[in-house]
């Protein structure tokens, strides 16, 4: 089944992106020369330190920053175009759930403003609750919910349209470790289960090396890619896959990239 | 039950700063009446011709009780003589007023919200309405619509909208720019409309606001009525009972008709108090 996705189709490109913010004290320069392609079914980690532009790349991706110069095309269209077609569901640092919605209201809040009748409202939203683990909570309110299961359920929101990308900006920067290495593993499972593309933005190197096909290493002032890596690891990745010398050597080669991305700055 | 100690001690400090005001203030026309009539009055005699004049300069707290039951009860409730009657004038244009004011607030609000013209033209011409007092602008509305054959309850409502669109739109520009940056983003990224933004984010989050403005909004409506009651020719509401009490000197219909209005207006709050609670409770508020 997950031979198709051997055969690289292009989702997302970028080549040569620039990205310059104008500011009070000038401008300042967020992504320099940026070139990379996502692949159909590709789980690609961006790591780096605060300022590298990450969250900017991803946010440039979907369409809510716009590029200064060079391409950057998302399933063949510009950022702007996928937006409007809905081509990918967003998750972002905080589960930003409506308080005065329940866990099912919540789900079903893109499907109201995209239009989907009230019965197939229903059925997506027991579909994706399943999908996250949260079967049974769709009548609570967020604040009855621990902040793991509100990212889930966040999660579970992104999902519900079906839309063939997933693009997460540090979905678990706030959590504990324990829960977040429960949701890296729920979120490997569901990845595997829906076929997605996922572009996910983290500080974490274990959590980069852990989820991703490919590892996206990035520095700060002007932000950049410093490094590419290929994960060698398997699709099908146990916890306890995190004390084989393969993840150790990946996860220090990603050191090395970040290292070398400071060292200019030194 | 905790609470009740203070409320009871605030209370009765009041009750005896009254009474002794009313003393004070009392006697000096018990000692003309005696000195007119050439009696000596005993200190007992003075205290308690403090407490029964007929048109006291201020009336102890007794005398306007009676006189707010009487209001209220003594006779039908259709009579001229009836605070009831006399409240239900004031609370209906009271009403219409507050509707319209609080309509207006919010339809402005959601404009400076979304234009960018708005924004920048209505808050300054907002601010500057509220500075012009607003017993110069009553007199001049009743007698322009009167000229224009629009009397009863159409000028008191405008009086009273007029006072009470304010808080609602400050309080519901703020509201509706309550949401974050993050929870708009999300709905760019469903690609959501304005429309759509506003009321599936921006409405239900200007909630809290909302009820806050709406508290200040009906109390200030409830003001706005009793000053469109006060220019020449009002015959009925609390207004034009504070008008009349004053032109014959019955002080004590004077404070009857106040405390008819603060319990009026007490009312008002608290309605708008428990649809609060209600509303917020439906919409998953921690309670």
């Amino acid at each position: 089944m997950k031979d198709t996705l051997n055969i690289a189709e292009p989702v997302i490109q970028a080549k040569g992106v620039d990205l310059v913010f104008q500011t009070g004290d000038g401008p300042v320069q967020a992504l320099k020369d940026v070139t990379l392609t996502i692949n159909r079914g590709d789980f690609v980690s961006f790591i780096g330190p605060s300022g590298c532009g990450k969250t900017t790349f991803l946010r440039a991706i979907a369409g809510l920053e716009t590029p200064t110069g060079g391409q950057l095309s998302v399933n063949g269209l510009s950022p702007d175009a996928a937006r409007r077609a809905r081509a990918y569901g967003y998750v972002f640092q905080a589960a930003g759930l409506y308080p005065w919605r329940t866990i099912a209201g919540n789900i079903k809040l893109p499907l109201e403003i995209m239009g989907f009748s009230r019965a197939e409202q229903a059925e997506r939203v027991e579909r994706v609750l399943k999908l996250v683990d949260l079967e049974g909570f769709g009548r609570k309110f967020p604040w009855q919910l621990s902040g793991g299961m509100q990212q889930r359920a966040s999660i579970a929101r992104a999902l519900a349209f079906d839309a063939d990308i997933l693009l997460m900006d540090e979905p678990f920067g706030a959590l504990d470790e324990i829960v977040r290495d429960r949701l890296n593993e729920e979120l490997l499972r569901l990845w595997a289960a829906t076929d997605k593309t996922i572009g996910f933005v983290t500080h974490s190197i274990p959590e980069a090396v852990y989820l991703s096909t490919k590892i996206v290493v990035m520095s700060p002032r002007p932000g950049r890619i410093t490094d590419v890596i290929e994960s060698p690891l398997p699709r099908h990745r146990p916890l306890d896959i995190r004390d084989t010398a393969q993840f150790i050597e990946i996860a220090h080669r990603v050191r090395d990239g970040l290292r070398a991305g400071h060292h200019d700055e030194i | 039950m905790r609470s009740l100690l203070p409320i009871l001690t605030v209370l009765a400090a009041i009750l005896v700063i009254w009474y002794g005001a009313a003393m004070k203030l009392n006697a000096a026309w018990t000692y003309d009446q005696a000195a007119r009539a050439g009696t000596d009055p005993t200190f007992v005699d003075v205290i308690n011709d403090t407490m029964a004049q007929e048109r006291p300069v201020l009336p102890p707290p007794h005398q306007v009780a009676k006189g707010l039951w009487d209001g209220l009860t003594a006779q039908a409730i259709t009579s001229k003589r009836s605070l009831v009657w006399h409240g239900w004038v004031t609370l209906s244009a009271t009403m219409l007023g507050f509707a319209v004011g609080a309509g207006l607030g919010i339809v402005l609000a959601i404009g400076i919200v979304h234009n960018r013209a708005m924004d920048l033209s209505v808050m300054p011409w907002a601010i500057a309405s509220q500075t012009v007092p607003i017993l110069a602008i009553a007199p001049m509305v009743i007698v322009v619509l009167a000229s224009l054959n629009i009397t009863g309850i159409v000028p008191k409502a405008i009086i009273s909208a007029y006072l009470s669109f304010f808080p609602v739109l400050v309080g519901m520009v703020k509201g509706l720019r309550s949401p974050d940056a993050m929870q708009l983003d999300l709905l760019h990224t469903y690609n959501a409309s304005g429309a759509k933004t506003l009321w599936k984010l921006r409405l239900p989050s200007s909630m809290p606001y909302l009820f806050a403005s709406l508290k200040v909004a009906i109390a200030a409506s409830l003001v706005g009525t009793i000053v469109g009651e006060l220019p020449a020719g009002a015959t009925a509401g609390l207004g034009a009972r504070l008008l009349s009490g004053s032109y014959y000197g019955q002080t004590v219909q004077i404070w009857s008709a106040l405390f008819a209005a603060a319990g009026l207006a007490a009312g008002l709050v608290i309605i708008v108090s428990i649809i609060e609670r209600l509303v917020l409770r439906r919409m998953g508020a921690v309670q």
